[in-house]
């Protein structure tokens, strides 16, 4: 479905809350594609979940804040940081920051709040900040960090002072503002490590919500937690630095002095209408762009406002829950319907610094005559108070702190008959009425477990019965359960392990396919990066298991690319990522190739010269050529350039690729020789060499039968005969040793080039990630028999395009260690820092054992073993 | 409304889901992540397991969607918003504050490491 060109053109200022759920609400039943949306955001990053801002604090970013991406609407136009500047209602057009008219024909402002930041002097200096944004709680953050760093350095200058052991005072941040908002900005002070002080001007905390002695209870339990209260108190003014501007502390009206370098403004909001103000649009008498019970503007039917920027009946609605209840009316309006919004009440339930509060109804006792019972229970901590009518029969409204578990029960309640006496609905809930609660089994399918968005246990289990939603991640994108406040995630949790959701055979969570499934997924399509792969055929953003291998299937059906270029360098493993072995000291060993174990004296003295002059630590290896270890990231380079103009490659001893070719001396010296192995070694390790496969590859040749080169212990083992060669298979060293079995005999060399190359290939294309050739013939229906007639035989007629895709590998086989020397962005990956590229590390330092450079003993930083 | 001007690495050096080593004052270094969505992540570069300065080089992934590095030694994973090890309970890296405006990356931690000025 895509918008048609005479679709209604629906502009939507403001990408918050309220802006994104209308656009879903909207595009979900525009089935005929009646409409066209653009979307006006001032802020950089699409709609995220305000009501949970503060739990970046608690290590939440910003994608775990992020609301479900609106990718999938057809034609949307989403146009981040850019602000809608002014509106021609006459000529129906918006004027954006970017510098475009965009004619529209139905305007949406969901522009929200500001916050109200008082004009004492200081306001806007270096230090201040508001709470609104994630930009701003980035901000707090970081200040917060600074001024932590700051205290701790004072304190440790001290004991050189004349004072003797001047107490090191914790660094303090100040919040102005005792209501919903500053307690949460109090928390967030308080988790980033500061000492918090509360400035409000009213005499008790939250006196929007609670009453005086609900407030009084507060500030009790929140002192209790370490926040200092100034209640009725005003800020006069923020004092600064006379050099730096920066905020050094504020001025309290009765003349206290709170010293600070972090002052956050939580005061309250005020609707941002200055949009409509300018364009003439009626307003409410508080602010709010003025709007009847269908979220239009009360001048103009093809202006709508929702969330907090609207006002209907003069109030304005400080809450998301509303705003939803808004944009689900002005969708359905403009899809035709009736719906209307009729008003919220400002009811809520909070945990503020691990207090509960809750306010609903008529909290204040504003009704005429109405009366207040009221629970203060100094033991329990807990404060109740319940508005009734003044025949004390109808429950109006109340306050809740310290306990507000009756909140659920009392809420809908409001406005009808009290069940019992009003005393005893505040009196603590007796043991037995709280104690079947935990097990959800014994819930009803009727019950609500989020309650931010009305979704029942009965809904959330024929999600997951109906196969819908396997994980938590599922069942919010199906339900929408736990995308509000989020308490209910445990609860879907366990709700999904109690289904007994199933465990898959998944090569890991990011892919339900195996490894050979996804070999046989890119190369019968076009997708060319793990980003496409995983976005169509997976989930998430990968990880150790799956990366690397999609990175070697890339590498194979991917021959002319280098593995560093791209999105790719992100995928590769340890080694790959620096085309050498990292070793446990964060250093790098090379090993230059030495093809079947052949070298000339010359060749020897330049590797010994690099040795010498980067001081590397040298050793014989098992696979006939020499490792140099030791080496810097940022030495690695310079080591190729010597290596490379010597006319020697660097070699893989890491990867899962072949390593080596090992060869005996064979018939050209041996008397007992009838083949050249040497010379077939050679070219086999040249032929193979960068062959990126499931798991590392070896292989060996004999120059007869008496075996010197130990071949049979290799992937790949080649024993001459009078003949030909003998090809034998599967064969493994390592901690489960396997002697290679024997798939033909006497072949002619070519022939045997032609299997070996269906052999690898084959490998390749269908084992198991990190499945050496031996357990992948071992595990293989039918075992060698079956792979001989495969690779021999040619049973599947796979043999042609296996030899082919053998071909397109030795075609584009490239030197990878030069080509990184040539490009400049390769090169940059070799930097020990990004801010001090040659830099050498200083983590990393030496000792010498028996005239060689080795790593200094290791310093864990804990005494855990690694695995 | 501002946070007074600290140091700092440019964006642009970064690859995306490639760390990269950063030179603290202290002499210490600190492993940065760019990510996929954009998002900016610092932690200590120090494998805990092997005292080696590698964490850098790790393979960036998430898992339970939380945004993690894998130890490019012996493969523990770690969340990069806590910096908890979340394969040995009890271990973690630690996590360096990481304001971005304008290109530029500022990393600050509530310990004692430096603040940082570095150049393109
Ligand atoms: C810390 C905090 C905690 C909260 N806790 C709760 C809670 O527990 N429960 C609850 O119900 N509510 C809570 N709220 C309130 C809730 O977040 C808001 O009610 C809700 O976000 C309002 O949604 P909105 O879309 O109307 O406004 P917003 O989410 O503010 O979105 C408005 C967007 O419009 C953009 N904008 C403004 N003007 C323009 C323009 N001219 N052009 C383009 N874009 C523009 C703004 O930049 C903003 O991104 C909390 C708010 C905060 C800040
Ligand atoms: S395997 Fe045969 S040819 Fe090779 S060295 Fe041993 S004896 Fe000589
Ligand atoms: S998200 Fe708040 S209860 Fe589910």
């Amino acid at each position: 479905m895509s918008a048609r060109t005479d679709a209604t053109h629906v502009v939507v200022v403001g990408h918050g809350m309220v802006g994104h759920r209308f656009v879903e609400a909207l595009t979900a039943r525009d089935d005929a594609g009646q409409f066209r949306v653009t979307v006006l955001a001032e802020e950089r990053r699409p709609a995220y979940d305000r009501v949970a801002l503060s739990s970046f604090f608690d290590g939440a970013d910003e994608a775990a804040l992020r609301l479900p991406p609106l990718d999938r609407v057809p034609g949307l136009d989403l146009r981040l940081g850019v602000r809608a500047e002014s509106v021609d209602l006459d000529r129906k057009v918006v004027r954006t920051s970017a510098g475009a008219s965009l004619p529209y024909d139905e305007l949406v402002l969901a522009t929200g709040s500001y916050p109200f930041v008082p004009p004492v002097p200081g306001h806007d200096a270096p230090g201040c900040f508001v709470y609104r944004t994630l930009d701003d709680l980035e901000e707090i953050r970081f200040a917060a960090a600074r001024a932590l760093r700051a205290a701790d350095d004072g304190s440790e200058r001290a004991p050189d002072g004349p004072s003797p052991q001047r107490a090191s005072a914790p660094a303090v941040g100040v919040v102005v503002g005792g209501g919903l908002l500053g307690l949460e900005a109090a928390n967030a002070l308080r988790l980033l490590g500061l000492a918090p002080h509360v400035v409000e001007l009213a005499p008790h905390l939250m006196a929007v919500q609670v009453d005086e002695g609900g407030g009084a209870l507060l500030g009790r339990l929140v002192t209790d937690l370490g926040v200092t209260v100034h209640c009725g108190s005003a800020t006069v003014r923020v004092v600064t630095d006379p050099v730096s501007g920066q905020a050094t502390g504020v001025d309290l009206a009765d003349g206290t002095r709170i010293d600070t370098p972090v002052v956050v403004f939580a005061a309250g909001v005020r609707p941002r209408d200055d949009l409509a103000r300018a364009a003439g649009l009626p307003l409410g008498p508080r602010g709010g762009v003025a709007v009847d019970s269908s979220c239009r503007s009360a001048a103009d039917p093809h202006v709508w406002a929702i969330g907090e920027v609207a006002a209907l009946d003069g109030q304005v609605f400080g809450l998301v829950a509303p705003g939803y209840a808004m944009a689900e009316t002005a969708a359905d309006r403009m899809l035709g319907g009736a719906a209307t919004f009729p008003g919220a009440d400002l009811s809520t339930k909070l945990k503020l610094l691990g207090v509960d509060v809750a306010s609903f109804g008529d909290a204040h006792g504003r009704t005429p005559g109405a009366l207040s019972v009221v629970l203060n229970d100094p033991v329990r901590q807990a404060y109740g108070k319940l508005v009734v009518s003044d025949d004390a029969r109808t429950l109006l409204g109340g306050v809740l702190v310290g306990d507000a578990s009756r909140y659920a029960l009392l809420r809908p309640l409001v406005g009808s008959p009290l069940p019992s006496d009003p005393a005893a609905l505040l009196a603590p809930e007796d043991a037995a009425a709280g104690a079947g609660g935990s097990g959800l089994a014994a819930l009803p399918d009727s019950a609500q477990l989020c309650s931010c968005n009305a979704v029942t246990k009965g809904t959330l289990l024929s999600a997951i019965a109906g196969g819908s939603a396997s994980d938590v991640a599922g069942l919010k994108a199906c339900t929408r359960a736990g995308t509000g406040c989020g308490s209910c995630v445990p609860a879907l949790k366990q709700l999904l392990v109690s289904a007994g959701v199933e465990q898959s055979t998944a090569l890991c969570e990011h892919f339900a396919a195996s490894r050979a499934e996804l070999f046989e997924i890119v190369a019968s399509t076009a997708i060319a990066t793990f980003t496409e792969l995983v976005t169509r055929h997976g989930r998430g953003r990968g990880c150790d298991i799956c990366k690397p291998a999609v990175a070697s299937i890339l590498a194979s059906l991917h021959t002319g690319d280098h593995i560093l270029d791209g999105e790719r360098g992100a995928l590769q493993d340890t080694n790959d990522r620096h085309l050498a072995n990292m070793q446990r000291n964060g250093t790098y060993s090379v090993v230059p190739r030495i093809p079947g174990g052949e070298i000339t004296p010359a060749k020897l003295k330049v590797i010994a010269e690099v040795a010498e002059d980067f001081g590397l630590y040298t050793k014989i290896t098992g696979g006939q050529r020499i490792d140099l270890l030791g080496a810097r990231l940022e030495e690695l380079p310079l080591i190729w350039q010597r290596l490379t103009d010597a006319g020697f490659e660097s070699g893989h001893a890491y990867g899962k690729a072949l390593r080596t070719v090992k060869s005996c001396v064979g018939s050209t010296w041996c008397r007992y020789g009838v083949q050249d192995s040497v010379g077939l070694a050679i070219e086999l390790e040249l032929r193979y060499r960068g062959l990126r496969s499931p798991h590392k590859l070896k292989g060996g040749v004999s120059g007869c039968a008496r075996e010197c080169a130990e071949a049979r212990s290799k992937d790949f083992g080649i024993i001459a005969t009078e003949a030909g060669w003998n090809l034998y298979v599967g064969g493994n060293g390592g901690f489960r040793p396997r002697h290679a079995e024997l798939l033909v005999s006497d072949v002619p060399r070519d022939e045997l080039i032609a299997i070996l190359d269906r052999f690898l290939m084959f490998y390749i294309r269908t084992a198991d990630r990190l499945q050496r050739t031996a357990a992948w013939v071992e595990a293989m229906d039918g075992g060698l028999a079956h792979l001989r007639d495969v690779i021999v035989h040619d049973s599947l007629g796979v043999c042609a395009a296996l030899e082919a895709a053998m071909a397109a590998h030795v075609a584009g086989y490239r030197d990878e260690w030069r080509a990184v020397l040539s490009d400049p962005r390769r090169l940059a990956k070799f930097a020990s820092f990004v801010n001090a590229p040659g830099h050498p590390d200083p983590d990393i330092s030496f000792t010498v054992e028996r005239d060689q450079r080795i790593p200094a003993p290791a310093r864990p930083l804990l005494d855990v073993e690694p695995r | 409304m501002k946070v007074l001007e600290a140091a700092a690495v440019s964006l642009s050096l970064l690859a995306p889901e490639q760390g990269a080593a950063v030179l603290l004052p202290d002499g210490g270094s600190a492993a940065v992540f760019l990510l996929h969505d954009g998002s900016v992540h610092a932690v200590g570069n120090l494998d805990p397991f092997y005292g080696a300065p590698v964490i850098c080089h790790g393979i960036v992934g998430d898992r339970s969607g939380a945004p993690t590095v894998a130890s490019p030694l012996g493969k523990q994973v770690f969340c990069l918003r806590t910096g908890r090890c979340l394969d040995v309970p009890g271990v973690a890296l630690p996590v360096f504050d990481v304001l971005v405006r304008d290109g530029v990356i500022r990393l600050s931690s509530s310990g004692n490491t430096g603040e940082m000025t570095v150049g393109t």
